[in-house]
């Protein structure tokens, strides 16, 4: 089984799988029985300033939408940072990492932007003996009202200020969670790494109501009739999270800045993708959430088993290796010609396809009256969307057409050559082929 | 076990009545909320769906399957009672294994159908349980039609006619209508009274006048309906019983297989019930199934069910043979009656083995039997009816008999395989036709 050990930005975990800073990191119960169930690292859950604590609400915090069968797609919250006293954490946080020196234990921060907070939070966490911080600029709901959490991730010039405020009170390593309520997620995290940042996480949640009551017509959760929008997570993000990654990942100027994925991770194969989106490590927490924090024993064994498999030396060698082939749509190779196939065998004549296609797409399904379908090759423009509605894995693939071959639909010789829309007849902006 | 079980001969309470109780119940029990979402997410909401095609009432499953997916259950039933108007019925008794289940692209790719039948009882019991009838009658026509029978056929057609604004009287020779819902079936498919409450509940349409205790060639004739109405469906089943053309079929303990279920299904207390020790059914449908498992269940101790032909011919389906099975009857396939033996009742009855030509092999064996059911098919019976086409009504198109002005549906009519959702099917059709024709609108 492949050694999964990880060095993050000079940290060391015994595998790439930490908890989220969020709700199952909140004490020292829930963190040691994460270590015992595997999990490499934690990041505790956000401490604020000490004095009073914040409050809570008393009603519900959380609301959810579902697949089939009640399978838990997205959860949302409205839980703010830690409502426990700053020094009864601090306490635990530093029991913890006494009695489990090999896991990783991160300090999650959200204080107000001023500097002289910031310094003092700093020196208070630095005693715990934790492996670096995390700077809460992301959570979208409550504290953003009070000028923090998104209200400061929303705005580069103040992330980048207090990661340089960061980096000049603390030796220790710093890393900033991003919130993806913006519009360009590069921009932030541009900031982060001129601050001095050590690395960025992302992303947090996702502004969102994720249902309404029909009969009360309040948002979800309900607070006695009334909702405020929460933070959007689970499965559901995972695809805003794996492009906001790769769009800092392959940015040049943002390139090589230490990243730790974060949005929907549920098995090891989304840790793998995040990872080749280049994400170093990962954080978890609906998962954890909906399931227990068993479900690192599967994270860690098929990711082992995943590296094992391709060869791969460590986990270093996948980080990052997909972000070459992230390009924009302009660099997309035009002279690839795909058509559907469907295989006949596996296929349950269930017409799926055939209704997508007819109703919706390019009317390229043909329906035999015993039920048999097949692609007419002159209509496919090899969209993939009988693909995505196909309920059988596997029955209909996207077959490229070889070089020299007609393609049905244009009458043309399908070229071997690379062609971009860069050099496209049609692009009024073209650049001359040279 | 009870004093009885062990006794020879016909007799009552050979199971204490919780273990009759228990044998009786819900075949299979009603879906609970949680279990038809489950369910109801299994269906792909397939494109011209094979599930419709492969029902005799053509109802849109995956439409109702994804109102029941969507939280209203409701909608989902006036989807099903559209088509089928004893959609409640044929949840509990259609054979879906082999129509919309066996249809199921889920049963070709996993060999687990969406359970289609058991999502149309929980639609259709969530409405009904409501009391909520959600059609409308249509203002009067004056037009006034006899519908002949209040089975499946007959009641379709009826509550369809009604529907339109015809006066429809309705005719049954029994005291209750229902026809083989109420007085066929095996009781575990049909719980709590269920066929007489679907029949109140689709009388509430309105404008239906039902007559019982009224046979056709006896209380009312044909010609006098013919006389006194505009039109006259008939839906009268199959009231004879094929005999088996042996010496010794009148001894004590021989019955018809229908009546022994019409005395179960009337039954007060199934602990008053005689059954037999020693049970022969002979017969390979599923009024063959229905005896066979119910005489099981009333405490028999040994069933047997005999059948002249191979398995792969019997009516019953493959799932209900096992059923039979599951519940301790013994199939015995390729044997033929040829004696009953018995000194004034039934001791013995004797087979000989048969190939699948029914050509005698010579081998016999005898049965112990102090009960045999005769299950071997039933007959039309009645005078001056309209054309037959073999043995049953000949229609064309939607139920049009030789005689104008008189249509026929349900297993009385020549067509279409004897199955409740198929007779109401041909209910529903002739109704059309008759409202067709008495509009002016016939094609």
């Amino acid at each position: 089984m492949a050694d999964l050990t990880t060095n993050f930005i000079g940290i060391t975990s015994p595998n790439p799988f930490w908890l989220a800073s969020a709700p199952p990191t909140d004490k020292e119960y829930n963190v040691r029985r994460a270590f015992e169930a595997g999990w490499g690292g934690v990041v505790w859950k956000t401490l604020g300033e000490a004095g009073p604590p914040v409050v809570n609400v008393n009603g519900p915090r959380y609301g959810a939408i579902y697949g089939a069968d009640r399978r838990l797609l997205g959860l949302n919250n409205i839980e703010l940072i830690t409502d426990r006293p700053l020094e009864v954490n601090l306490e635990e946080m530093k029991r913890v990492k006494r009695d489990w020196p090999d896991r990783t234990l991160i300090a999650s921060l959200m204080v107000p932007v001023n500097e002289d907070a910031w310094r003092e939070i700093l020196h208070r966490v630095e005693d715990t003996g934790c492996d670096g911080v995390e700077l809460n600029f992301g959570c979208p709901h409550g504290m953003s009202e009070r000028g923090m959490g998104s209200a400061v991730g929303q705005v580069p010039e103040y992330v980048g200020q207090v990661a340089h405020w960061c980096k000049k009170h603390s030796s220790l390593p710093v890393i900033v969670k991003l919130t993806p309520n913006i519009t360009d997620i590069r921009k932030p995290a541009l900031a982060a790494k001129e601050g001095g940042a050590d690395a960025v996480s992302l992303i947090n949640t996702i502004n969102s109501i994720t249902s309404v009551d029909l009969d009360s017509f309040s948002p979800e959760p309900s607070i006695d009739g009334k909702g405020a929008h929460g933070g959007y997570c689970g499965p559901a993000v995972k695809p805003i999270a794996l492009n906001m990654v790769a769009e800092i990942a392959r940015d040049p100027a943002t390139r090589g800045l230490p990243i730790s994925g974060i949005g929907g991770v549920t098995t090891w194969r989304d840790a793998a993708e995040f990872m080749a989106l280049g994400a170093g490590n990962v954080q978890v927490c609906t998962a954890a959430m909906t399931y227990g924090f068993r479900i690192v024993q599967e994270m860690i064994s098929g990711l082992s088993q995943y590296i094992d498999d391709k060869g791969f030396a460590s986990v270093d060698q996948l980080v990052g290796r997909a972000v070459p082939n992230v390009v924009n749509w302009q660099d997309l190779n035009l002279n690839y010609v795909a058509k559907a196939r469907i295989s006949q065998d596996d296929c349950i004549k269930c017409g799926r396809c055939y209704a997508a296609c007819e109703d919706t797409s390019h009317q390229a399904i043909a329906m035999s009256p015993d039920r048999v379908f097949t692609v007419k090759d002159d209509e496919c423009v090899a969209c993939n969307l009988c693909v995505n509605v196909c309920p059988v894995e596997g029955c209909i693939t996207m077959e490229p057409m070889a070089a020299g071959a007609v393609d049905p639909r244009t009458g043309e010789v399908v070229r071997r050559e690379y062609a971009n829309w860069t050099t496209h007849p049609n692009n009024p902006g073209r650049c001359a082929a040279e | 076990m009870s004093d009885n079980a062990l006794t020879p001969g016909i007799v009552a309470g050979r199971l204490d009545p919780q273990h009759l109780a228990e044998n009786f119940t819900d075949l299979h029990p009603a879906l609970d909320d949680h279990e038809a979402l489950v369910a109801a997410d299994r269906c792909y909401f397939c494109h011209d769906a094979p599930c419709i095609t492969a029902c005799p009432t053509d109802i849109d499953i995956p439409l109702f399957i994804r109102q029941i997916a969507t939280g209203t259950p409701e909608a989902a039933a006036r989807t099903i009672l559209s088509q089928n108007i004893l959609g409640g019925m044929c949840a509990r008794v259609c054979p879906t294994e082999t129509l919309c289940e066996e249809a199921c692209v889920r049963e070709a790719a996993e060999g687990k159908p969406v359970l289609i039948g058991r999502l149309q009882r929980y639609a259709t019991d969530t409405l009904i349980a409501q009391g909520v009838h959600p059609f409308t009658r249509a203002a009067p026509t004056g037009r006034r039609i006899a519908v002949v029978g209040a089975g499946p056929a007959g009641l379709a057609c009826a509550h369809r006619l009604a529907m339109h604004g015809h006066d429809v009287t309705l005719y049954d020779g029994r005291a209750k209508p229902g026809g083989l819902n109420e007085f066929g079936i095996a009781a575990y498919k049909s719980t709590d009274s269920f066929a007489a409450r679907e029949v109140d509940w689709l009388m509430q349409i309105g404008g239906i006048t039902l007559e019982t205790g009224k046979r056709l060639g006896r209380e009312v004739s044909l010609a006098g309906l013919r006389e006194d109405f505009d039109a006259v469906f008939l839906g009268i089943g199959l009231g004879g019983v094929n005999a088996l053309g042996l010496n010794g079929e009148d001894r004590e303990g021989m019955r018809d297989a229908v009546d022994f279920i019409a005395d179960l299904r009337q039954a007060g207390d199934l602990a008053r019930l005689p059954i037999g020790r020693d049970v022969v059914v002979i017969g390979g449908g599923m009024t063959a199934v229905d005896a066979a498992v119910q005489a099981r269940l009333l405490g028999a101790l040994n069933v047997s069910l005999v059948y002249r032909r191979g398995r792969d011919r019997m009516n019953a389906s493959r799932y209900e043979q096992d059923l039979a099975t599951s519940k301790g009857v013994r199939i015995i396939t390729n044997a033929t009656p040829i004696a009953v033996h018995g000194n004034g009742a039934v001791r013995e009855v004797e087979f000989e083995y048969t190939d699948d030509d029914l050509n005698p092999t010579g081998q016999r064996f005898r049965l112990a039997a102090d009960q045999v059911f005769k299950a071997i098919g039933q007959t039309l019976e009645g005078a001056e009816l309209p054309d037959l086409e073999g043995r049953k009504i000949a229609v064309t198109g939607a139920g049009r008999t030789s005689l104008p002005g008189v249509w026929a549906g349900g297993d009385c009519a020549a067509g279409g395989d004897d199955l409740t959702v198929t007779a109401v099917a041909q209910g529903r059709d002739a109704a059309e036709d008759i409202h067709a024709s008495l509009t002016g609108r016939a094609s």
